[in-house]
């Protein structure tokens, strides 16, 4: 079983969990960063920021999460982001 | 025989048969250099090589010659696409297919079996006749079947009948197949290097030189080479190589996973896909049923295997076959699978003049190995684009042009 912690709730079996795709840097309400933002999402290798979903409590997370290794780096609410 | 067997034993001599070339020192530039030693690259040196007549050419893999998303695939060949634009360019894979084995004299095993795709509800049996419809407006064999049929298209299958998964009538594509994977590059990679291609196998892109907007050499783990077109061809992980480029792409990766029981007696002899269960089973040559479904929830660039995974294909399979619920399991493994927006893959032009792309080919791109090559050759001769691809351009991200292929599949992304 693949562990996730949710900042509310704890470390959760990672199937409680909804995977809403990276944090994005473009934003869609610049238009002229609309088509990046719509198409070319971010997929680095290595750490990324993305965002979570809690299904069961509805809590909404960032999660950093390497992309080659797998590892979760941190989980904390998008209102507390750590220094 | 048997005598022609003996004495070739017992002479002292052998001559050893090797189809794929050893691979020889880089030379100091090439006319063309394909990055990536997988079947759509070498299907793309077969072509340059025996029907362009370009030989000055070098395929270059980081791994060993048709070992990443080649050998990860599951091996389906279908044309049962939702846009006219997909069913035109992978109709013309399939007719490829039929003649392959008689055309490279080497055997790919390929089964023409058909593929049914169940539907579970009344929304995906009038998708199904969308699709039916289309298919048979391009011209291949494609129709909605009742149950009646699906029974004895699969006499063996769990009809769930009044249970959670009903079946309620299927997709049957008479055209649809398999083929044995390995033998289609290998096949591809003989006759290219008969004609002077050279595969240069453990040779890795570390970065482009370029001047303007194109490319003037290329850097490897081996050396520096000049190159004259570069066609990039990498399976997975194609936005990293572009990027050395200077080319973004619109791609995420994620893993996909397949399995394969040990080997049973035959009992299924087509393909078959459920829409809700998100699995898929074929039983090939050998007997072992071969497993697939949908790709992992969350980007990742890597090939692991998971449980969660495994236990959700199992369980799919079982649905659909309850009697395979003591049969083991013999492998596993996974591919990185680049994703586009569209579900379509990305061909043709890049920014770089003489940098053609291949690429974005997610879970799809088994079936378009002899068609992409035949056609990025042809583009890399003329240096123009063929009609066939020029629907799946790059620049459609820029002008919204997009080919929506989301559920083309059995297995949603």
């Amino acid at each position: 079983m693949k562990l996730l912690t949710c900042p509310v709730n704890g470390p959760r079996n990672i199937t409680e969990f909804q995977y809403l795709g990276p944090v994005r840097a473009a934003s869609a309400d610049q238009p002229e960063q609309l088509i990046e933002a719509l198409f070319y999402a971010e997929n680095p290798l290595g750490v990324m920021r993305e965002w979570w979903r809690h299904t069961p409590s509805n809590t909404v997370l960032i999660a950093e999460r390497h992309t080659v290794s797998d590892q979760i780096v941190a989980t904390y609410l998008p209102t507390r982001k750590p220094a | 025989m048997p005598f022609s067997l003996l004495k070739y034993g017992l002479r002292a001599r052998h001559v050893s048969f090797r189809d794929i070339p050893p691979t020889p020192d880089l030379k100091r530039s090439y006319d063309v250099v394909i990055i990536g030693g997988g079947g759509h690259g070498l299907a793309a040196a077969y072509y340059l090589s025996n029907v362009h007549g370009i030989r000055n050419v070098a395929v270059l893999e980081k791994g060993y010659l048709a070992g990443g998303n080649t050998a990860r695939n599951t091996t389906t060949i279908r044309s049962n696409y939702m846009t006219e634009e997909s069913v035109r360019f992978y109709k013309e894979g399939v007719e490829l297919f039929e003649t392959m084995s008689r055309d490279l004299g080497f055997n790919v095993m390929f089964s023409q079996r058909g593929q049914l795709t169940l539907a579970h509800s009344e929304a995906t049996l009038r998708s199904f006749h969308l699709r039916a419809e289309m298919g048979k407006h391009m011209g291949t064999r494609i129709e909605v079947v009742d149950v009646r049929t699906v029974k004895e298209l699969c006499p063996h299958l769990n009809l769930d009948l009044g249970g959670q998964h009903e079946v309620m009538g299927g997709l049957w594509h008479a055209d649809g197949g398999t083929a044995r994977h390995d033998a289609v590059a290998w096949g591809y990679a003989r006759h290219a290097g008969a004609r002077g291609v050279e595969i240069h196998q453990r040779t890795e892109v570390t970065g482009f030189e370029h001047a303007g907007d194109r490319v003037t050499h290329i850097r490897t783990n081996r050396g520096t080479i000049a190159v004259g077109q570069v066609l990039q061809a990498v399976g997975g992980l194609n936005g990293q190589v572009a990027a050395m480029a200077g080319i973004r792409l619109p791609i995420r990766c994620f893993p996909l996973q397949a399995m394969v029981t040990q080997p049973l007696k035959p009992f299924l002899d087509i393909l078959v896909s459920s829409a809700n269960l998100h699995t898929y089973l074929v039983q090939s040559s050998r007997g072992e049923v071969v497993i697939g479904g949908g790709s992992d929830p969350y980007q990742l660039a890597s090939t692991r295997s998971t449980l969660d995974q495994k236990e959700h294909l199992a369980e799919g399979a079982l649905h659909l076959f309850p009697f395979l619920h003591k049969v083991k399991l013999l492998r596993q493994w996974a591919g990185i699978t680049d994703m586009t927006p569209d579900y379509s893959p990305i061909m043709g032009a890049s920014p770089l003049r003489n940098y053609w792309l291949d690429c974005g080919w997610g879970t799809w791109g088994f079936k378009a190995t002899p068609v992409a090559g035949k056609r990025m050759a042809e583009t890399i001769a003329t240096g123009r684009v063929p009609d066939v691809l020029k629907p799946f351009d790059l620049r459609r991200f820029d002008s919204f042009a997009l080919l929506n292929e989301m559920g083309a599949t059995a297995a949603s992304h």
